[in-house]
């Protein structure tokens, strides 16, 4: 059986409601700061508020690209262009060759606000959309990993998941196992996902969206904020003595709730056996690990379950947070986002804070940070959980 | 690195396409013992959901139940820890109408179960919800290259994880508009019960591996139609292979220039 894990995690980048970049989102995390402000997004007109990148529409995609145009492909742009992150991948590619770097991409909706505004401009006599709305490059799940392999030129093995809001974690995995396998070499892993009227219509309808920026973990806590982004990742495999101070890839965990479309067991069971398959594969025990990146959305009832598995595995010993309140809940993006949190939190021993949460909710006995503090961190794990029961916890770590 | 062959045995195959409601039936159409009549997908009610959930049931529930389930028995695995790996260009699509229609409205006020059976995964999550699998659930798209992509992550699970995982890969059609600007004509799909090792009544052992070739075509004309027109049936030329038992290599389309060959030895 080949091993999976450590990976070298060899760049990362992350673009939120906070900016460009991973200074800004630093900078955010550092003063934990909310990026959320209140819904002015197309023409929506619900009482919520959003985390919205406000540059997405500046972005022009090459001329050779333009088929790929729609809100998720110029997020995705903006994003893969911050931090030179572009010219490592393409540094990459050079090191490893065209056909031997795997696209591993999570996305929700993809380019699905090119059709929402599509519907809009149907022809009136025979209901047809517009000439210029193209499925495959903008509404299409794998819009997102095509527009990626065109953008860099690549002819390797490519894959979009989506398994909502756990779907850039899984990609960490799937990744992971074709490198361990040998298919490739090194692998474009991340998620992006867009503002749409999909997303914010529907989570208002299940009454998931809070009137008020989110409060994970909060007693008062009412519902999530949405937002969007896009956080990448390249994948390599390590030396035996990877250099000090790398940052790792050190175990995946996946499970399924299998109980209910939009609401997590209530015990937390498929959160739990995430956590301690991640906790496996990485060698670790609940101890070893020094920070958990909670999933946190501020739903009562995401909250509650997560807390009861994490405490069941974990008790209140190890530091936690969400950073939900500092990005907003970016849906796909967000197993990616955190995971780039996670490898800021390393680089810089830095313990993120919760924006916005005031009282904490007595009934969870977790040690959930409020403020951020510093502190030195050798391992933490992160959450994430989505529709469909879908559950994935990724371990990272520091090289010593 | 070497690399580590991705190789697994198949152990129990499912298939519903047009025409084609079963294995049983499309493998004799296949072998050439019975011949392709063309009709509309059948799908058959699923009987393993509770009687209000199974006529809620949508198109692609139905139909990766119905494959899936098939899969499962012809190679006598247990749903209820069986890992699965779900690939398919797209999620329901009348759903995906319905929910852009009003979008497009004044009442924005869109169901609520609309809104949670929208998401790439539901066909997946019903699945979970009826079989109370808890073991990792994939969710792969990868448009036309949908069943490569899912063959390729299902059997670096079987070698990563050496357990048995369950393949299943299927596509719908859109109503108008989508219809027009995403042609998929029918439901269809096809499920492969794979295993790290081999047992007794194991089909075949199949390996992966990249190739630049081009990919087979289906000599039958309708059935390359088929091929052609539904991602999830870029795997016929394999079935066929399977089929007739036969031993050799096949190649499938994936993200051309980058195809995969599947080399195929019976039991």
């Amino acid at each position: 059986m080949p091993a999976v894990t450590p990976l070298l995690i060899s760049s990362f980048t992350a673009t939120t409601c906070l900016g460009q970049g991973l200074d800004a989102l630093l900078g955010g995390l550092r003063e934990s700061r909310s990026g959320l402000t209140p819904c002015a997004f197309e023409t929506v007109k619900l009482d919520t508020w959003i985390g919205e990148v406000a540059t997405v529409d500046d972005q022009k995609l090459p001329k050779s690209l333009a088929r790929y145009d729609c809100r998720n492909n110029r997020l995705a742009q903006l994003g893969l262009e911050a931090d030179g992150f572009a010219d490592r991948v393409r540094e990459g590619i050079a090191r490893h060759g065209k056909t031997r770097v795997g696209i591993f991409l999570g996305t929700s909706t993809a380019g699905i606000l090119q059709t929402e505004l599509a519907y809009r401009r149907r022809d009136p006599e025979t209901g047809a959309l517009p000439g210029d709305f193209n499925y495959r490059t903008t509404h299409n799940t794998f819009s997102l990993g095509e527009f990626a392999r065109e953008y860099f030129g690549l002819e390797g093995p490519a894959m979009v998941i989506s398994t909502a809001c756990s779907s850039s974690a899984k990609v960490f995995a799937a990744a992971a196992r074709q490198l361990a396998c040998g298919t490739i070499d090194a692998a474009l892993v991340g998620g992006v996902d867009s503002l749409c009227l999909t997303t914010l219509y529907g989570f208002a309808s299940l009454q998931l969206t809070s009137a008020t920026p989110c409060r994970p973990y909060d007693a008062a806590r009412n519902g999530i904020s949405i937002g969007e982004g896009a956080a990448f990742a390249l994948l390599e495999r390590v030396s035996a003595m990877p250099a000090i101070g790398s940052l790792l890839l050190l175990g995946t965990g996946e499970s399924s709730d299998a109980y209910h479309m939009s609401s997590p067991h209530p015990e937390g069971l498929g959160a739990r056996m995430a956590m301690e398959a991640a906790l496996r594969s990485a060698g670790l025990k609940p101890g070893d690990v020094d920070y958990l990146n909670l999933h946190g959305t501020a739903t009562p009832a995401n909250d509650a379950a997560e807390g009861k598995a994490v405490a069941a595995l974990f008790g209140d010993r190890v530091a936690c947070s969400s950073t939900k309140g500092v990005t907003g809940h970016t849906l796909g993006a967000a197993g990616a986002i955190e995971a780039v949190i996670c490898a800021l939190a390393l680089r810089h021993d830095l313990l993120p804070g919760s924006p916005n949460t005031e009282g904490l909710d007595p009934s969870i006995n977790l040690q959930y940070l409020l403020k951020p503090k510093s502190g030195r961190l050798r391992r933490v794990l992160t959450n994430s959980f989505g529709f469909g029961g879908s559950n994935c916890s990724l371990v990272l770590g520091v090289a010593a | 690195m070497n690399a580590m062959p991705l190789n697994a045995w198949i152990k129990g195959i499912g298939f519903l396409a047009p025409g084609l409601p079963d294995w049983p039936t499309a493998r004799a159409v296949l072998r050439g013992e019975q011949a392709y009549n063309s009709a509309a997908s059948v799908l058959p009610a699923p009987a393993i959901l509770p009687p209000a959930e199974r006529r809620r049931a949508s198109r692609v529930i139905k139909l990766t139940l119905a494959v899936g389930l098939e899969a499962a028995a012809h190679g006598a695995a247990d749903v209820s820890t069986l890992a699965t790996v779900f690939t398919s260009s797209g999620a329901d699509g009348y759903n995906c109408h319905a929910l852009c229609e009003q979008l497009a409205t004044a009442d924005r006020q869109i169901s609520p179960t609309r809104f949670h059976n929208s998401v790439h995964n539901a066909a997946a999550g019903y699945w979970g919800i009826a079989t109370r699998s808890m073991a990792p659930c994939q969710v792969l798209c990868a448009y036309d290259a949908s069943f490569g992509a899912g063959l390729l992550d299902a059997l670096a699970q079987i070698v990563v994880d050496r357990q048995p995982v369950l393949l299943i890969a299927y596509d719908s059609e859109y109503p108008e508009p989508l219809r027009s600007a995403r042609p998929v004509p029918d439901v269809a799909g096809v499920a492969l019960l794979l295993t790290a090792e081999a047992a007794p009544d194991s089909l075949a052992r199949i390996t992966v591996s990249p190739t630049p070739a081009a990919a087979e075509t289906l000599a039958a004309g309708e059935l390359e139609n088929l091929r052609n027109a539904i991602p999830a049936l870029r795997s016929l030329p394999l079935l066929q292979k399977l089929a007739r038992g036969e031993a050799g290599g096949v190649c499938l389309d994936y993200l051309p220039p980058l195809q995969l060959a599947v080399d195929i030895a019976p039991c």
